[in-house]
């Protein structure tokens, strides 16, 4: 199969849920919440999950991710340095192809962006990026 | 049995003693004025495939004077490592004799002086003659550019590029990558990459909507030289949108995108590549770390940063060349491929000593009918310099200082900011400044020279920024231009520090007080990134300013105050 991103997009839309801020908790699709609420303060480790992010965004009010993570069940996004660190949730049902998923998302400055994954055992794993959010200059 | 380790290491010691024969060679033919084109070229053909790269002409067609940086500063796990040594460091590590050619062509140390004897280098006639040398010893050699090639004259501003890729098309490139020809803007950028006779490379080109590969540059592209199966990926400059002005090609996206380089990688090795050349406008810390990071390279072509190295930097299974600038080097390199991987190289940095290598007469041709329009402009001379003028560092150099000048009188302002930018060739004291040599340093598509008001707060936070486009430790964060050069104010910078405490000691300079955060000061700059920044054209500004005073006179700015730790 030689799927290019554009269906890719619409084909996933069917095995992962995206929820993506801003809502209000009031709002019926459940926040993102704290890492600690996800986690229930869990050890999380290192594993099967990867974060992809530009090293320095291009702009900052949208800047492109993807995350991966072969076996998990939901994986949730969070902008540790946005007054609202939690930006996305991506849940994966047992009929998913693959655990990515791909959005963008919003950094309000320099900052580290995490991924962590829920696995089907109940362990958490997760990946970080720094990305840089630069007010742009002269390059060679 | 010999491992593929040891192999590369025999080669390297072959291509040591060859390079330090040619090296030493010049030294003493140069001392009996008797270098010789065929001394420049000789070389002893080696395995089954030659490569040819060229890159960061910045449309220099016409040989010029180029001095290499006095400071150059590495970062981190770089500081002191090639190529962030200068003068007689960089002669001593390579072994060049003082006062020789490759003293004067790659070290600043008495630059005025040894360019009275060895005069300009480059000149795209003199590389055609070069090129074609090597041709004629392997004639399947592949040219690769790796970009800033349609930007930085006159000529090339007012034909948009067409200069430059008329006389380019006379030496058959074979793939080309990008950089600063984006700011063409898309269209006219289009419209020369859809006609072009070779391979528009950029794995990292993307479609900004989209995110994925953009349609009118491929990510690779294939070879079969010598009965080798050799791709080459390409990789345009990872920052462009952020250091140069994104709205003049909002449809790309680009970044270093290593996962998708190695992907690539992994592809075309699949697909029975026994060779992967990477054609790089990365720069050269950029590169270094991407070989270590991606896995399957042989061969990275590294431009952006300028450097020029008279040998490759081995990164365990790569090699990593380095070919100057401005048109000043050519490298060939040959390699042996057998049962699908590089058992060897030879490699040779090509100065193009444009007294000593004859013009190729058909391209000399093609450059003088495109600067037949403009050639009145072109050689009004406008002034004389009193002294050298350089750029090339990472902190203010004499051209720059000059410009800052220029904005601060011509403008009326407090402080004035140039661009950190590593084109721009040199002039040497006592020579006449002409209209040609002004657009050589301020040649671009958004030249507007603006004057407006910040406060020391919001200066601060520029310099800050700029400085860790620079000396971040991380060379993926780096964006491989030079720190932004200010007239009318002085300060200090630790590199060592973390954004935000580089800075220190900001000192207006005509009243010696410190900068105030809270008080706003006039500022006079040019090469805003912002859309619709307003204000005459910069050579404009400097041209008058260089008219008025008759002969330009640069002080040594000592107003920076650098600590390195």
């Amino acid at each position: 199969m030689n799927f290019t991103r554009r269906e890719a997009l619409v084909l996933g839309a069917g095995a992962a849920v995206l929820v993506s801020l801003p809502f209000k908790a009031s709002a019926e699709i459940p926040m993102v919440g704290a890492v600690d609420e996800f986690t229930g303060g869990a050890a999380v480790g290192t594993g099967d999950v990867s974060l992809t992010a530009p090293e320095i965004a291009e702009n900052g009010n949208t800047v492109p991710i993807e995350v991966s993570a072969p076996g998990a069940t939901e994986v949730r996004v969070y902008a540790m340095g946005n007054p609202t660190p939690g930006v996305a949730v991506f849940k994966f049902g047992p009929l998913a192809a693959a655990q990515s998923a791909a959005t963008r998302i919003r950094l309000a400055g320099t900052q580290e962006v995490v991924a962590i994954a829920k696995m089907a055992d109940g362990s958490f794993v997760k990946d970080s990026k720094e990305v840089k959010v630069t007010i742009g200059g002269c390059g060679g | 049995m010999i491992s593929r380790r040891d192999f590369m290491q025999v080669a390297m010691a072959a291509s040591a003693i060859y390079g330090g024969s040619s090296f030493g060679n010049w030294a003493r033919l140069a001392a009996q004025q008797a270098m010789s084109q065929d001394d420049l070229l000789s070389f002893d053909t080696f395995g089954n495939v030659s490569l040819i790269h060229l890159t960061d002409i910045h449309a220099q067609l016409k040989p010029i004077y180029f001095r290499e940086p006095e400071i150059n500063l590495g970062v981190g796990g770089n500081k002191g490592e090639v190529p962030h040594i200068t003068g007689a460091d960089f002669r001593k590590f390579y072994g060049i004799e003082d006062g020789s050619p490759s003293h004067y062509a790659l070290t600043y140390n008495d630059f005025a002086s040894l360019a009275k004897g060895y005069g300009r280098m480059g000149g795209l006639d003199r590389i055609a003659t070069v090129i074609k040398a090597i041709r004629a010893d392997r004639p399947d050699a592949i040219l690769l550019d790796g970009g800033d090639t349609w930007h930085g004259s006159y000529g090339c501003y007012k034909t948009q590029g067409q200069d430059v890729v008329n006389a380019m098309a006379l030496l058959k490139p074979d793939a080309m990558t990008f950089h600063w020809e984006f700011t063409l803007g898309s269209e006219r950028l289009l419209e020369l990459v859809r006609d072009l006779p070779f391979a528009a490379l950029g794995q990292n080109i993307y479609d900004a909507e989209w995110d994925e590969p953009a349609e009118d540059f491929a990510p690779y592209t294939w070879f079969e030289r010598g009965g080798v199966k050799i791709a080459v990926i390409g990789q345009a400059f990872p920052y462009m949108p952020i250091a140069n002005p994104g709205w003049m090609f909002p449809e790309f996206s680009f970044g270093i995108r290593d996962e998708a380089m190695q992907e690539r990688v992994d592809e075309v090795r699949a697909e029975g590549a026994e060779l992967v050349v990477l054609l790089s406008h990365n720069g050269f810390d950029v590169d270094k770390k991407m070989a270590g990071q991606v896995k399957g390279i042989d061969v990275i072509l590294s431009g952006h940063t300028h450097d020029a190295l008279p040998e490759p930097v081995v990164i365990g299974d790569t090699i990593i060349i380095a070919s100057g600038s401005n048109g000043k080097f050519v490298s060939r390199v040959d390699l042996d491929v057998r049962e699908g991987r590089m058992m060897g190289f030879r490699h040779k940095l090509i100065p193009i000593f444009s007294d000593v290598i004859a013009p190729d007469a058909e391209v000399a041709a093609q450059i003088e009918a495109d600067r037949a329009p403009f050639k009145s402009d072109l050689e009004e001379v406008i002034g004389d310099a009193d002294g050298l003028l350089y750029r090339r560092g990472n902190f203010n150099g004499t051209w720059d200082d000059l410009i800052c000048n220029a904005l601060l009188e011509e403008r009326e302002a407090d402080i004035a900011l140039s661009p950190g930018v590593r084109w721009g060739p040199s002039i040497l004291p006592g020579q006449p400044i002409t209209r040609e040599d002004i657009w050589n340093v301020t040649s671009m598509s958004y030249p507007n020279a603006y004057r407006t008001e910040m406060t020391g707060e919001f200066l601060k936070i520029v310099m800050e920024d700029v400085a860790d486009n620079i000396f971040n430790p991380d060379p993926y964060y780096q964006q491989g231009g030079d720190m932004v050069r200010i007239g009318g104010m002085g300060y200090r910078i630790d590199i060592t520090k973390p954004q935000g405490s580089r800075i220190s000691d900001m000192t207006l300079l005509k009243t010696g007080e410190s900068i105030d955060p809270a008080k706003s000061y006039v500022v006079a700059g040019w090469a805003s990134v912002n859309e619709g920044t307003e204000g005459p054209p910069i050579w404009d500004v400097v041209e008058a300013y260089i008219r008025r005073k008759g002969t330009v006179n640069v002080t040594p700015n000592e107003t920076v105050t650098v600590v390195t730790g």
